[in-house]
């Protein structure tokens, strides 16, 4: 239980997705611009993250691996790249059309949000990190919610700092973007502090 | 861009004027983690430019027959197989980079670039146009990695391409390393210094915040 634990935190923090690995960099600094959206984008790669780490888990542990239960002969992990970004493509497109017909509210606020978690690194670097790391099904689970919420936090974070700089005075040539470069390594350095733990 | 551009313009054009990662804020994600050496950074530039520049061309090849309700999950998976193909090269003949690349081929799927140009460009424009233009993004996010992997390994370890430039004090020289250039913020300060270098000397991409 314990090991449990420190893999959240461990996920979570020290090894946040977004600032220690860089991933989903794209959509973290394109929509970080206020809160709110932060927020929405935020719980969607949680639920995102949680269901396709295992199912991804399953998938490779089932079917691709030599030894599995189901192909024994073959060792197909040559082709694992090819399924994980189906799967994910896959459970995005279900997630979407579930919460449209089961919770229209929720979908109307995540809905536009979803498309673009497709093409998110962090989920497929999730689901990598994991083949890599050979997590077991608990452990997967444990894994997917964790970075999920690590990199939510990055992100909630960052947009609320943007959301302050409107009124600071900025170098020129280092509105926009490159202000954002510097701030989200400060924030990274922050991060980097839960090593201690 | 019109189709009257020719095939140098859309080399060289992405490299300073329209720059993927500096003014486009694409692919990033990826990239970052393995710039702490020049070696893995070369690697991953190689790899990223084959396949933005082979994936563009072959989307382009077959535009119009690619239903539009389904297109993102052809590109992807049209992305899917050159990746693949760059891993177990990559696996086959250099195995201990491979290693050190670690997870980071695999990503260069979802790799924003590779995606939006295939979308952006390859869609609308013919294949030899769309190769180029995919050859082009992939120099340009070349570059940034290749700065930001000279700056990481020359202060944070004292070397290039693993060979001495500076001797460090544990071997007896007078360089204290940079431990920091090794951890993840430093390739975010680079990033952000280079962007404002970069709109310092063409005015023009500034922002208005």
């Amino acid at each position: 239980m314990t090991d449990l634990i420190e893999l959240f935190l461990r996920s979570a923090f020290v090894d946040n997705l977004a600032l220690a690995y860089f991933l989903g960099m794209c959509t973290f600094l394109a929509v970080s611009k206020n809160v709110k959206t932060a927020i929405g984008l935020g719980i969607a790669v949680i639920v995102v993250q949680a269901i396709t780490v295992p199912v991804n888990q399953l998938i490779l542990n089932l079917f691709l691996k030599e030894g599995s239960l189901f192909l024994p002969k073959y060792n197909l992990e040559f082709l694992s790249l090819i399924c994980f970004i189906g799967v994910i493509a896959a459970m995005v497109q279900i997630l979407e059309m579930t919460l449209d017909k089961f919770f229209p509210s929720l979908y109307n606020t995540l809905g536009i949000f979803l498309p673009l978690i497709t093409v998110n690194c962090a989920i497929l670097g999730g689901t990598l990190f994991m083949q890599q790391r050979d997590y077991a099904f608990v452990e997967s689970v444990v894994f997917g919610v964790g970075g999920g919420f690590g990199w939510a936090l990055a992100i909630i974070g960052l947009a609320g700092i943007r959301e302050k700089l409107k009124y600071s005075d900025i170098p020129h040539g280092l509105r926009g973007l490159g202000i954002t470069f510097i701030i989200v390594g400060l924030m990274a350095l922050g991060f980097q502090a839960f090593l201690g733990i | 861009m019109s189709s009257k551009t020719s095939a140098k313009d859309l080399v060289l054009d992405p490299i300073f004027n329209n720059n993927p990662i500096a003014l486009q804020i694409l692919g990033i994600c990826s990239a970052l983690a393995v710039t702490t050496k020049l070696s893995t950074s070369l690697t991953m530039s190689f790899a990223v430019i084959a396949v933005t520049a082979c994936s563009s061309a072959a989307v382009a090849l077959i535009k119009d027959r690619i239903p539009s309700s389904i297109r993102i999950i052809v590109q992807m998976t049209i992305i899917a197989s050159f990746v693949i193909l760059v891993d177990q090269v990559l696996k086959a003949y250099a195995f201990q980079l491979s290693k050190e690349l670690s997870v980071f081929v695999g990503l260069i799927i979802t790799n924003c670039i590779v995606m939006g140009r295939a979308e952006g460009f390859a869609m609308k424009n013919s294949v030899s146009d769309s190769f180029f233009d995919g050859l082009g993004n992939g120099l340009g996010y070349s570059i940034i990695l290749m700065v930001v992997g000279f700056f990481r390994e020359l202060f944070g370890s004292g070397t290039l391409f693993g060979f001495t430039v500076f001797t460090k004090q544990s071997a007896g020289g007078w360089y204290e390393p940079n431990g920091l250039m090794l951890l993840s913020p430093s390739a975010f300060f680079i990033i952000g210094i280079f962007i404002w270098v970069l709109r310092t000397w063409k005015p023009e991409q500034v922002e208005e915040a």
